[in-house]
């Protein structure tokens, strides 16, 4: 039995859940828009500027959401300055809670400049570029976040940080797709967004499978209601259904619309992780062992 | 610098009276209840039903604690709880204020059976092996000491037990590790991931352009 099994689970509450997703959303639209900046053509702007909103908001709604799960939400302070020294700031490079927190504040920064900023030019390729790799970081972290605890599962396999970029990229680009025909986006350019997507999906996919066969025995702790809603879920309707779409659109309707379906996977991943190894409650493992 | 300090705690002798707890609580000023429902179990003459930041902290607590005014500590396990009243995370703080005065922790004070030890521990351990050399004398053969070694897991723990079972009954990991363990293999992987979907995104670009210029698309000039 994996040492993981006798730890307590952390007291979050479910906005971390939402959280996670929204901010893989946030990180991963910013980084496709900070592609096309440095790299797409003048037809390509509505789907930047759709990025860049997404991005914006969704920083909004990730400092939101991380803020009233901590119960008082004034102490969101002490992730970024030390209480007794003021001016001080709170950094713990070996902390990813502590990284997180700093480039959440920067990326939001950054995007809400190139939100607001309406043109390209350099200055914007330049902010473009910070954002981009700090989108990338705000997917990411939070799967190393719960890598470096002593939880089942999430502290059982590497891998976490990898899949939810993956995750992030995936559902940044169906975000896009959703939200950027609306302003005036292109055929073209949409074209690269939804080929992007399914390309992410194909990683994503290829990382669930590294992440579920590094767990090990651990692996069994799915064998849980948790397990059925990722193979269902997050596998068949969120990234096998979406790539087979992709090959052969099916018409109209929520369910037939990869881009929704890619959220909803993403959102089911998010789900099934955090839960499937907070349902594992130490007293419980311990009484089996007991017996 | 000063002599180590630590908690050597003797499951064998605890009656469960939950006199630790309540000392603790009452020391630290911390609520009884949350959300009005009482945290210390009277039902039964078992021991607690949570041993945590809220209740008797040092317990599931493994501290590196380098002389009694310079605390350096590892937590883990169940350790850190929200106190319901100031809804913050709280942990053991070893009673460093108890310390600073020269009084022994509250826990281990109160404890009437002395299950509880505080004292230097490389006294404790001499004190810690003589007493599972007695209960293996007496036939209980399974009697061990958890994290007294020195070489073994994270070099020792500064709060050690006497355990008459394997580490998990307790609750107790059987290898504790540090979390930051998994801090540089998930940072590379997640950077490798990264640089990956990057590449993705730029053969797609790369792509269309091409595509355009072969099928002698009219735009193929402009990037
Ligand atoms: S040392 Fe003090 S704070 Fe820690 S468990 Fe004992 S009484 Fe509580
Ligand atoms: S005070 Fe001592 S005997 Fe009573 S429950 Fe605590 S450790 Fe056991």
């Amino acid at each position: 039995m994996s040492d993981t099994f006798v730890t307590a689970s952390p007291h979050w509450t479910w906005f971390i859940i939402p959280y996670f997703f929204v901010g893989g959303i946030a990180g991963g639209a910013y980084f496709l828009a900070a592609v096309l900046e440095w790299f797409g053509r003048p037809e390509d702007r509505p789907v930047i500027r759709t990025g860049y909103s997404l991005a914006f908001w969704g920083a909004v709604l990730s400092g939101l959401l991380l803020t009233l799960d901590l119960g008082r939400s004034l102490r969101f302070l002490n992730m970024l300055f030390q209480s007794d020294n003021f001016p001080h700031l709170m950094f713990k490079s070996f902390s990813p809670i502590s990284f997180g927190a700093w480039a959440l504040l920067l990326f939001g920064a950054c995007a809400f400049v190139s939100w607001y900023a309406e043109t390209g030019g350099t200055p914007a390729k330049l902010i473009a570029a910070v954002g981009g790799l700090l989108g990338f970081f705000v997917a990411g972290y939070t799967g190393v976040l719960l890598s470096v605890t002593n939880r089942p599962i999430w502290a059982d396999s590497p891998w976490l940080g990898a899949l939810f970029l993956a995750s992030g990229a995936s559902t940044g680009a169906a975000a896009i797709a959703l939200f950027a025909p609306g302003r005036g986006a292109t055929e073209r350019s949409l074209r690269w967004v939804t080929t992007f997507d399914a390309r992410a999906l194909i990683v994503e996919l290829l990382l669930l499978i590294v992440f579920l066969v590094s767990l090990g025995t651990v692996a069994k702790a799915w064998l849980s209601v948790w397990g059925l809603l990722l193979i269902v879920g997050v596998v068949g309707a969120g990234i096998l259904w979406p790539l087979r779409l992709h090959l052969k659109p099916a018409g109209a309707g929520a369910l037939r619309n990869p881009a929704v379906m890619v959220l909803l996977g993403g959102f089911l991943l998010r789900c099934v992780v955090l839960l499937a190894s907070n349902s594992i409650e130490y007293h419980r493992v311990a009484s089996v062992v007991a017996r | 610098m000063p002599e180590a300090m630590g908690f050597f705690t003797d499951t064998t002798i605890c009656i469960g009276c939950k006199a630790c707890e309540v000392a603790c609580k009452n020391w630290n000023q911390l609520p009884a209840t949350n959300g009005g429902v009482s945290e210390l179990s009277g039902d039964s003459y078992d021991n607690t039903r949570k041993l945590d930041g809220t209740h008797w902290r040092h317990v599931k607590f493994i501290e590196q604690f380098e002389g009694p005014y310079n605390g350096r500590w590892l937590m883990m396990s169940d350790v850190i709880d929200m106190n319901p009243a100031a809804g913050t995370a709280q942990k053991c703080t070893l009673c460093y204020d108890r310390m600073q005065v020269g009084l022994e922790p509250a826990c281990a004070k109160a404890c009437p059976t002395d299950s509880i030890q505080f004292g230097p521990i490389a006294e404790l351990r001499t004190r810690a092996q003589k007493r599972v050399d007695q209960l293996k004398a007496q036939g209980e053969k399974r009697a061990r000491l958890y994290g007294d070694d020195p070489n073994g897991p994270l070099g020792g723990l500064n709060s050690f037990y006497l355990l008459v079972d394997e580490p998990e009954v307790y609750g107790l990991p059987r290898d504790p590790k540090l979390p930051s363990r998994n801090l540089k293999s998930s940072g590379v992987l997640s950077a490798a991931t990264g640089a990956v979907l990057g590449l993705v995104a730029l053969v797609g670009l790369r792509k269309r352009r091409m595509d355009e210029i072969g099928g002698g698309g009219e735009r193929g000039s402009e990037n």
